[in-house]
């Protein structure tokens, strides 16, 4: 029942937005659209490549991210399984083991936590405990994140979760170039991979250029964007987060302040050059990220800038915009609320330059 | 009967509607057969169940128990003739040499831990006929994963006494490079894939290794599971019986129902018939239990089971009923739990290794004087190679940081490098000498 309301919750949260000026030459494709387009690459490219779990072959996926795959690959490819998350997780690194390249899906993340020992103990661990004799190419995917209206079981980022452990790469991606190219670099990587897709962003069409079609546009693991330049101040961010951090940078742009914003787009290896380079040009630093504080990404990123000389550049304390530390309430009002909103990014920003910011 | 036909047809394009999960035949329950003229649907949960007008609770008494087969009574006479696998006098005195070295080796282990030389054991007494003879009845191809007591399969398959040593003091010979704890043995030449320590992670991913064989043109070669009936109770079991049964899986669950889980003995463990009772009604999966203790029953059903997996592309749950003779494990005194004389009795009238002699005295294949050299040259072997494996230096400290990922990342080659600088600067502290340079 609450899976059926998850797709409705995401074509109801679905906007066109996007922040890139609109070129009319520009093509647009939406989140999803990146996905599949992917996922038919790469199956096309490698015939070890299959996706597994509920609902992904008929039904073309509870979010439609695999929509047609099943009519072009056919059951060997494109496999329904029973819903049994440790089942079908077990199963998918079991092929890995044995030479294939599976892509298991989770019809959200918030039921990986059924399969999360075959991702952290067997997945992300057997070729190191198997002295390199056995590794484990595979992809575990699926929407992360808030959501709206589905209340705390259905509503929430695993980003710190997986990136806590090592033998895992954690991708995060926010636009469409960024779902496209991650996930192919993703089913090609040689280690295990975890693809964090936002469920609000799958029907969220963003201009791409040609590049981006091309069958072998890949993005680099570990590698983050530097989505609008700036002199200001640096804000990181990370999946939908990206897109709240964007509409501060305009906001703060009107005061004057020109804010940097740094797309992570993966959470395991962190791109902390990036970020280090970025806080040496601006010497402000605000990261925003929809999961909670303690632990989280930001933390991390916290954390790093403690043990490195770039400490020393920082003009003033860093900043964490996050959830609410509490389980996401159902209450649409609280909802909102529960989660950074732009104008808590601005006031964050304002804050952290203090007296700069009205010189600006 | 036109609306009969009528419904045949419906059916039929139902079934072409539906996808098979990659196996051919997977919806047969989709037939007409023995329904009454009054049922013109099926139930699609239940295709092929008959009507009843008589309310019934169905319990667990109305199935009498799977049988379970075996080749050798107690005193190691054959009991049907039919039955006898007709092994050459080679192959026999190889199965029996092979369960007396895994008996012998443990024993030496299991003191070696007691002398605080390894961190960990795990004894495979008791149950040294269900590793053997399902390990003779497999091809070298198959893939085995275990849980953690399947020692017996790697020596069928040659792993030598210095590997398992080696792999118990974590030095540089080992094949997991000592990233393991003891008896997590594994290797690729064998096809016997890493044992990973969470219990029954193994079975989903057994199932999924024998998916990816099936997928492969002509195979010929199965999986085989290993695992206790105390990781049956777990999730990851339930999960793989349906998967293997739903996606149609080369491979044997091979359940080594040795009647304890740690302490938990078998009757706290489940209330069914077993594990075997799961296979055929619960998951619709085919199913053989047979004697754990009898060397030629495991040999014969695994060759059977093996046939069938291969010909059906389809998996079967396979119980060999055995007692643990040993603890669990070096860190379990089962004395606690169960009686010395129960496991006195296991330990001889019942014992796999008595059985087997009894049967080549009977065959006059025995010889007490070669038996006696043999154990006291694997005694020596196994001592003197304790002596040596536990001399040999560790792994490079380096590869530490190895193995975590494919390529080495940047933030761990910056972690290797700063534990280089700490050991450069502080070398007079640490046991360099024990390492490989």
């Amino acid at each position: 029942m609450l899976r059926s309301r998850l797709t409705q919750a995401a074509s109801a949260a679905q906007r066109a937005f996007s922040t890139s000026p609109k070129v009319l030459a520009v093509k647009q494709m939406t989140v999803r659209d990146g996905l599949n387009s992917a996922l038919d690459d790469e199956l096309a490219r490698d015939d070890r490549v299959f996706l597994l779990g509920e609902e992904v072959a008929q039904y073309d996926g509870a979010y439609k991210v695999s929509r047609g795959l099943w009519k072009k690959y056919g059951d060997k490819r494109i496999i329904d399984t029973p819903i049994t998350e440790m089942g079908f997780a077990g199963i998918a690194v079991g092929a890995a083991m044995a030479g294939l390249r599976p892509i298991c899906e989770f019809m959200t993340f918030n039921f990986s936590m059924q399969a999360i020992d075959h991702v952290i103990n067997s997945a992300a661990k057997t070729f190191y405990m198997s002295a390199g004799a056995v590794n484990v190419p595979i992809v575990f995917r699926g929407p992360n994140g808030a959501s709206a209206g589905v209340a705390a079981q259905h509503s929430q980022c695993f980003a710190a979760w997986y990136a806590h452990c090592p033998g895992l790469k954690v991708v995060s991606p926010y636009d469409t170039e960024d779902a496209r190219g991650l996930l192919k670099s993703a089913i090609r990587d040689p280690d295990p991979v975890v693809v964090l897709e936002n469920e609000l962003l799958y029907g969220t069409a963003f201009p791409v250029d040609d590049s981006v079609a091309d069958v072998d546009f890949l993005i680099p693991i570990g590698k983050a964007k530097i989505m609008r330049p700036g002199k200001d101040i640096t804000i990181v961010a990370h999946s939908k987060a990206v897109e709240t951090a964007l509409l501060s940078a305009a906001e703060l742009a009107k005061k004057g302040i020109e804010a940097e914003i740094i797309n992570l787009r993966s959470i395991r290896p962190l791109d902390m050059e990036t970020i280090f380079n970025s806080v040496r040009k601006t010497h402000h630093l605000i990261t925003v990220e929809n999961g909670w504080p303690q632990h989280g990404v930001g933390a991390e990123i916290c954390a790093r800038f403690m043990e490195d000389q770039a400490f020393f550049e920082l003009d003033a304390p860093v900043w964490r915009c996050c959830g609410v530390d509490v389980p996401m309430p159902y209450t649409k009002s609280l909802e909102l609320n529960a989660l950074p909103r732009e104008h808590d990014v601005t006031a964050a920003a304002l804050k952290v330059l203090g007296s700069k910011a009205g010189k600006k | 009967m036109s609306f009969l036909r009528k419904s045949v047809h419906l059916l039929t394009a139902a079934r072409q509607n539906v996808k098979t999960l990659g196996a051919a035949g997977a919806h047969r329950g989709y037939s007409s057969s023995g329904k009454s003229v009054d049922d013109r649907y099926a139930f699609p949960g239940a295709r092929d169940a008959p009507f009843i007008n008589n309310l019934k609770l169905t319990l667990p008494e109305d199935y009498s128990p799977i049988p379970i087969y075996r080749v050798l009574d107690r005193d190691g006479y054959i009991l049907n003739e039919q039955e006898d696998p007709h092994l050459s006098q080679e192959v026999v005195e190889k199965m029996f040499r092979d369960m007396l070295l895994l008996s012998t080796m443990d024993k030496i282990l299991y003191e070696s831990q007691r002398q605080g030389r390894i961190s960990f054991y795990m004894t495979n007494f008791g149950e040294e006929a269900s590793h053997i003879g399902s390990a003779a009845a497999l091809e070298m191809r198959d893939i085995i994963y275990g849980q953690y007591r399947e020692a017996g399969v790697l020596v069928w398959r040659g792993f030598r006494i210095d590997q398992f040593i080696d792999q118990c003091y974590g030095n540089d010979d080992d094949l997991g490079r000592g990233k393991q704890m003891p008896v997590h043995y594994g290797s690729k030449e064998l096809n016997f894939v890493t044992i990973s320590s969470p219990l029954s992670t193994q079975i989903p991913q057994a199932v999924g290794a024998a998916y990816a064989l099936k997928r492969q043109p002509n195979n010929d070669s199965c999986v085989v599971c290993y695992f206790g009936e105390g990781a049956a109770s777990e999730g990851d079991a339930h999960a793989a019986f349906n998967f293997a049964a739903t996606l149609e899986c080369p491979v044997i669950l091979f359940c080594r129902n040795n009647g304890f889980a740690i302490s938990t003995p078998s009757n706290e463990q489940y209330r069914g018939d077993g594990i075997a009772g799961r296979g055929p009604m619960g998951y619709g999966i085919a199913t053989i239990r047979v004697d754990g203790t009898d060397v030629f029953a495991v040999y014969n059903a695994m060759k059977l089971a093996r046939e069938y997996v291969l010909r059906e592309n389809k998996p079967i749950v396979f119980e060999a009923l055995a007692y643990r003779v040993g603890h669990h494990s070096t860190s379990d005194d089962s004395t606690a739990y169960r009686s010395a004389e129960e496991i006195e009795v296991w330990n001889t009238l019942e014992h796999p290794i008595s059985k087997l002699k009894s049967y080549m005295v009977h065959k006059g294949w025995f010889n007490e004087q070669q038996e006696t050299e043999f154990v006291s040259g694997v005694r020596k072997q196994v001592l003197k190679q304790i002596a040596i494996s536990e001399k040999k230096l560790k792994p490079n400290w380096r590869e530490m940081f190895e193995g975590v990922y494919d390529v080495m990342p940047d933030h761990l080659k910056q972690q290797q490098r700063e534990l280089e600088q700490h050991i450069e600067a502080h070398k007079q502290h640490y046991p360099l000498k024990s390492f490989k340079q």
